[in-house]
């Protein structure tokens, strides 16, 4: 029994060093953008606000914020509105080539994004539409719709299969019980996949640098500056990006949860 | 499942159906086929021109270069994969075993965050923390240690893919032998299985489906990704993913980043169909 409390103590460390490992990074990035050293080591130098002042100042970092707004959240409602469809349609109906339907939507996050960034780019170019803020609502919401889908799949697989029957049963036509049993009862999901699809786009770099053209996010401001030096200004975009994408993730999985307690407890 | 009266396609069915066709047809199976076209395409005075030629696939699979970046990129993805998975084991075990429910879930939870936030900045984070003066430097000076290289390495190239496959890895890992039955390691243990054995023999035979998966998702992971060997390990050496950015940003040659993208790609295929495989395959004896 003694041998086993130990264990448990040296395994509850090591979790706890996983954990420090994970979030030292972000942790840190927090604590570099008040420090006042250009190069932060231990010790730490004198709190100071002067990066923020810095990037406050700087139209361009603006600019790049406006943009990560438009693309996140345009990409979000589209990517969660496909995601919805195609979930769906996965639980409602049986057809032909299901397979290749839904490795169609699932496909898209197991490439790596190095590739779709030159394809995109490819594609765009071709088509003519390269270089546009669309573009990059366009690229992300391929790459996002299959966690809005999953986040809803799994909400419609806790509803009760007869409960659309009995809706139409009572005489609601397909539309009305759309609107008024599946969207209501989904609505959590909704949610959720809109929060996580807004988060991924905000926080997504490559595809963005190369299809963006001159219309630049915050991620690919960030990279452009980490290409040059050491430069502080990063910890504190950074600290910004950070607080956005965490606040979306726990959101996002603040409505997932909710959803699994209720049906839990009922 | 037998209450669904509609087979038959109406207006109401294509209308949840056809949107994802439309748009991943457009804008996700165009892109890539026409990637695969323009690596036949010639590229004359920066200017790129349709066209159908083996030009581009015979001088980059010719060149010395390509194949040292190749199987570079394979063996330090591969690396990266066997690094994870062994760290997080231990985690994800401590996780689904001793853990409580709730402590489990809460731990989950935490994780997701780190994998959907920023590896950019968290990436450069690590540049700053390992650098000559840095933090960890700074900590080991106290107790008389280095000052050690730990950038452009491919130790730095590793803390950079360990920062973005971790959290997943010990996500997935802990949900794949939290759904083991409990009973069965029971039983284990009375048959007088020691914890080792219980490990080796029940527990990862068990979890197999599970931990072949995370660690595809792993190596597709290190293996697509620019930004540690670029940062942090400092393109010493050049992987895949750097040359398709250098081809592409740099050099114009949009066809031959394309060659380098669907040599990657087919190797990812390959690697997870034979994962696949292999995580589904039954043992001798099972049903």
């Amino acid at each position: 029994m003694n041998t086993n409390r130990t264990l448990n103590v040296i395994l509850g460390i090591y979790v706890a060093l996983i954990f420090a490992f994970v979030f030292a990074p972000i942790i840190f990035s927090m604590i570099f953008s008040f420090n006042s050293q250009r190069f932060p080591t231990i010790p730490l130098g004198n709190f100071t606000t002067e990066w923020y002042a810095k990037i406050l100042a700087d139209p361009d970092v603006w600019e790049a914020a406006l943009n990560s707004l438009i693309v996140s959240v345009s990409t979000a409602v589209i990517a969660t509105f496909l995601g919805f469809c195609t979930a769906y349609s996965d639980f409602r109906y049986n057809f032909r080539f299901k397979g290749p339907y839904l490795a169609l939507i699932l496909l898209p996050p197991t490439i790596p994004l190095i590739i779709m960034a030159l394809a995109m780019l490819a594609w765009f170019s071709k088509i003519g539409m390269s270089g546009q803020i669309y573009s990059i609502v366009i690229a992300h919401s391929v790459l996002t719709a299959p966690f809005a889908m999953a986040v809803i799949r799994l909400r419609l697989n806790q509803m009760d299969p007869d409960l659309e029957s009995a809706a139409w049963n009572l005489g609601g036509s397909e539309w009305a019980t759309m609107r008024h049993v599946i969207i209501p009862f989904c609505k959590p999901a909704i949610l959720s996949g809109l929060f996580l699809t807004a988060a991924v786009s905000f926080d997504e770099f490559a595809v963005s640098w190369f299809v963006s053209g001159l219309n630049k996010t915050l991620p690919v401001i960030i990279l452009e500056i980490v290409q040059g030096n050491i430069d502080p200004q990063v910890n504190a975009i950074g600290t910004f990006v950070f607080l956005i994408s965490m606040t979306l993730v726990v959101l996002a999985q603040v409505f997932f949860a909710s959803r699994q307690m209720k049906s839990m407890k009922s | 499942m037998s209450s669904k009266p509609n087979k038959s396609i109406n207006l109401y069915a294509l209308t949840w159906r056809l949107p994802i066709i439309f748009w991943q047809f457009i804008f996700f199976v165009g892109p890539v086929l026409f990637m695969v076209a323009m690596s036949f395409f010639l590229v004359k005075n920066y200017r790129m021109t349709e066209a159908f030629e083996f030009v581009n696939w015979s001088k980059m699979l010719s060149r010395g270069y390509f194949w040292d970046s190749y199987w570079y990129t394979v063996t330090i993805a591969a690396i990266s994969t066997i690094c994870a998975m062994c760290i997080a084991f231990p985690a994800a075990f401590a996780l689904a075993f001793r853990a409580s429910e709730s402590t489990r879930r809460w731990a989950i939870f935490l994780l997701i965050i780190p994998f959907f936030t920023s590896y950019l900045v968290r990436t450069f984070s690590w540049f700053v923390i390992l650098s000559e003066n840095g933090v960890v430097n700074g900590i080991l000076g106290y107790i008389g240690l280095g000052p050690y290289t730990m950038l452009n390495t491919n130790f730095g190239t590793l803390v950079g893919y360990m920062t973005l496959t971790l959290p997943l890895v010990v996500i997935l890992q802990t949900v794949t032998m939290a759904n083991i039955d409990k009973t069965l390691i029971e039983a284990a243990r009375n048959l007088g299985c020691k914890p080792l054995a219980t490990i080796w023999q029940v527990i990862i035979p068990l979890s197999k489906t599970g931990l072949i998966i995370a660690a595809i998702f792993c190596f597709i992971l290190s293996f697509g990704d620019f930004v540690a060997p670029f940062y942090l390990g400092g393109s010493q050496e050049t992987t895949l993913p750097i040359l398709i950015l250098d081809t592409t940003k740099s050099g114009q040659q949009w066809p031959r980043a394309a060659v380098v993208a669907i040599m990657m790609m087919g190797t990812l295929f390959a690697i997870a169909f034979t994962g696949i495989a292999l995580a589904y395959r039954k043992r001798k004896g099972q049903k």
